[in-house]
């Protein structure tokens, strides 16, 4: 199964503490707060390093991760004559992120019946616009959260440099945009991984990756993936690559 | 009028027919026949085009009839007439989901579940007319009711908001886990350090707790 990579509408934090519950094989029912606070919380940096746009919603439940994570390193209240022992500070959370996954699993069933309907056909009243239908091959969402685990484990793969000297390195996106096209121009696909290769420091790594976001919005790329978590294949989109100076000026 | 005539006037009727056609809709075209008993006949047409092979049926759907061709001849009509691909993101079938489930339903309760702001989602749903407004909510604000559509029916292939699946529901004494009292160490008074050796389990690892219900698989 091979499907594309749309960036859009961000979803939100309870979407990000699913994936990562999702990924990390966890148990819903009895979430290890530390870990999960701490991988939520390097994705939230990444996020705002890569300059996306963190809605309000992803800090607030920051805030609620750790202030759960707190709650469970003190003792619990012993109220006087009350035989009840506390809640677990985590149980709200778990059944917020219970119910919306109720209601993801009940999007994905409605998406196959609307791929099973798709194929019935009835009288079709308004003239139907000639539209050219883009490729209508079975594409999964993945989202982008695929692509920065891919570069959360490229930046952890860069050798620590020590920085003795200031050097003035800028690097522009529109730099790394014509370095990335160039590379393409007798090559059909590369690996993410081999995107990041020559880069020196965290700064051109981020460049490149921002470079990368801007082809594919730009269509000029698709970004694949054969199955979860599998290794990401960057392809050529054959209609858009342009001669090499055509891509310059999109910065 | 003949039974036999009044069939062939319901398959007429839904030939040309480019939406559901109700059985009450029907009843009150045709006058000879009563809504009950269009389901007979229609089912003894979907027998007829079996047998004789035909490339379409009547199904039910959206609380009416409509001639549908068969799945397999989708490839050809799609040669045919070119329809522009209209499925719908993950983020708009969620909320689609949720207001199906729960109608009539606030734009705040739905941000509840998603913990994300749904407008521009709402507003594309509105836009494919596969959500409507339904009235507002008696209380502070009178805030705005969201429910589906005939348009969301037809567009799934459901006959009426009965046929939804039913939701996975997890059972609230599934969440009923209550923290063990666990011995605490605190501030070690040599390194300052607070001793974690006595709770890392439930940190790291959750509560390994006995009191608790097994929980079904996730």
């Amino acid at each position: 199964m091979s499907y594309k990579v749309k960036l859009e509408v961000f979803e939100g934090p309870l979407d990000l503490l699913l994936y990562l519950i999702k990924k990390e094989e966890l148990d819903i029912y009895d979430i290890p707060v530390a870990k999960i606070t701490d991988q939520y919380l390097e994705y939230l940096e990444l996020m705002q390093l890569l300059d996306l746009g963190i809605a309000g919603e992803f800090l607030v439940m920051a805030a609620t991760l750790i202030h759960i994570k707190s709650k469970m390193l003190l003792p619990p209240d012993q109220v006087e004559g009350d035989d009840k022992e506390e809640a677990d500070p985590r149980a709200e959370l778990v059944r917020r992120l219970l119910e919306y996954k109720k209601f993801k699993e009940a999007a994905v069933e409605l998406h196959q019946m609307e791929s099973q309907h798709k194929h019935f056909f009835a009288r079709v009243g308004v003239t139907v616009p000639e539209t050219k239908t883009p490729a209508p091959d079975e594409y999964f969402e993945a989202s982008l959260f695929d692509l920065i685990t891919a570069f959360t484990k490229v930046l952890k793969d860069i050798p620590r440099e020590v920085f003795h000297q200031v050097v003035k390195d800028e690097f522009t996106v529109s730099e790394k945009i014509h370095d990335i096209l160039h590379f393409f121009v007798d090559r059909q696909s590369m690996f993410f991984a081999d995107l990041f290769k020559k880069a020196r420091n965290k700064i051109e790594l981020i460049t490149i990756f921002l470079a990368l976001l801007e082809l594919i919005r730009l269509k000029e790329v698709v970004v694949v993936q054969s199955a979860t978590f599998a290794d990401i294949e960057i392809i050529k989109n054959a209609e858009a690559i342009k001669p090499a100076d055509g891509a310059a000026q999109s910065q | 009028m003949e039974r036999d005539e009044i069939k062939r006037i319901i398959e007429a009727l839904l030939f040309v027919s480019d939406k559901p056609v109700s059985a009450d809709t029907l009843q009150d075209v045709i006058k000879g026949v009563e809504s009950t008993e269009v389901r007979v006949i229609v089912e003894e047409l979907n027998g007829e085009y079996a047998s004789s092979g035909r490339a379409f049926r009547i199904k039910e759907i959206a609380g009416g009839f409509q001639m549908m061709t068969d799945p397999v001849y989708s490839q050809w009509i799609s040669a045919l007439y070119k329809r522009p691909a209209d499925k719908l993101t993950g983020p708009a079938l969620e909320t689609l989901a949720i207001i199906a489930y729960k109608q009539p339903i606030t734009r705040s309760d739905m941000e509840a579940i998603r913990g994300v702001n749904v407008d521009g989602v709402l507003h594309t749903l509105e836009e494919r007319m596969l959500i409507k407004t339904r009235g507002r909510l008696e209380a502070p604000g009178r805030p705005i009711l969201y429910g589906t559509t005939t348009d969301f029916l037809k567009h799934f292939g459901l006959k009426s908001l009965e046929e939804l699946p039913k939701l996975k529901e997890f059972q609230e004494s599934d969440l009923d886990f209550v923290r063990e009292e666990k011995t605490r160490q605190v501030i070690d008074k040599e390194t300052g350090k607070l001793h974690e050796t006595t709770i890392p389990d439930m940190i790291t690892e959750g509560t390994k707790d006995d009191n608790r219900e097994t929980a079904p698989q996730s």
